[in-house]
């Protein structure tokens, strides 16, 4: 079992700590997209971190959407920790997604004025 | 506290025009409760247009920033060292904020980046209602503690009126009567011989229609 070596994972305690501006920042920061790996639904530790990830997704795509790199850059999945397969299944999907969106637009460092 | 929504970013854009020398000034105050205009929604408005300038591939500089209050001169003066480097203020505050800040750094230009909306409170996290329209003659003593003016759509003074049913209004069936509401609340603690007595016309002076208000407190005075 492996996934794409172009995935970098960032942890964190629980998908609840996801911030809108942790994600726009990483696209700030030249990646071609984000995905979040949460636990199930209704399996949240915190009981709700998982949900309320996902919400933040979906407002992070209307911001990608607003300024034109598209909200399918940005994804959230979900997978018990024992689902390995899962995991690589998701790193997979979006690898080709990202991939067939292109690289990102935006380049680190690029056009800021001195 | 004063609840408002962040302007949609295509409006921001537009309005900045070519300027790419941008200021994003946030306020710690209302609008940081209500979620529009706080430290964290600056760099989420910076951010974004970061993004979008570096996909057109221009040249900017977006400064973030954020004021305990806009309302305050002493607060609004603590950005005099650097507000000059800038095309541009995109004040996150209120309508009060963005005017004070304006007033402060004539002739730089100060852009709104929130629509002010209303006087209100927080009914859950993320959903806030609007309770207040500072009309500057309360009555909530004679209303059961339910303002007619900010909460029934017309803003009767003895309601409610024919288009109240099953307890809401007829212009949306999630908003409740307010005239209902006073109703209920009078009976429940007694007070149901205040809803008998009829309101005379309102003198609407205390409120917009006499003009811009002014308070002055000569004892607070330095």
């Amino acid at each position: 079992m492996s996934y794409p070596s172009n995935v970098k994972v960032v942890k964190i305690p629980c998908t609840g700590r996801v911030d809108v501006l942790l994600i726009l920042r990483a696209f700030e920061s030249g990646v071609d997209g984000v995905y979040v790996a949460g636990c199930m639904e209704g399996e949240c530790h915190f009981l709700r971190g998982n949900i309320r990830a996902r919400r933040r997704v979906e407002y992070a795509k209307r911001l990608l959407d607003e300024v034109g790199l598209g909200g399918g850059r940005v994804e959230m999945f979900n997978m018990s920790a024992s689902e390995g397969q899962r995991f690589a299944q998701c790193a997979q999907e979006m690898t080709e997604r990202v991939r067939s969106l292109g690289p990102s637009p935006v380049r680190k460092g690029k056009g800021v004025l001195p | 506290m004063i609840v408002g929504n962040r302007k949609e970013f295509g409006e921001i854009l537009e309005k900045l025009g070519s300027r790419r020398r941008v200021l994003v000034l946030g306020c710690n105050e209302c609008v940081t409760v209500c979620g529009v205009g706080g430290e964290r929604e600056v760099g989420v408005l910076a951010s974004e247009l970061r993004l979008f300038w570096q996909k057109e591939g221009e040249t900017f500089e977006v400064k973030e920033h954020t004021l305990e209050r806009q309302c305050d001169y002493e607060y609004i003066d603590s950005i005099r060292p650097f507000a000059g480097d800038y095309d541009v203020i995109l004040s996150m505050a209120c309508g009060a904020g963005v005017q004070y800040v304006a007033e402060a750094y004539k002739p730089q230009l100060v852009i709104p980046a929130v629509n002010t909306t209303f006087l209100g409170v927080t009914l859950e996290q993320g959903v806030w209602s609007e309770r207040c329209q500072g009309c500057g003659n309360c009555i909530l003593d004679m209303t059961g503690g339910i303002c007619p003016i900010a909460r029934c759509a017309k803003s009767l003074l003895n309601g409610p009126c024919g288009g109240s049913s099953g307890g809401k209004c007829e212009i949306d069936k999630d908003t409740d009567c307010a005239w209902q509401l006073i109703i209920d609340r009078l009976t429940e603690s007694g007070q149901m011989e205040r809803y008998e007595e009829i309101q005379p016309v309102r003198d609407w002076r205390s409120g917009r229609d006499g003009g811009p208000r002014r308070r002055v407190r000569e004892d607070l005075k330095l």
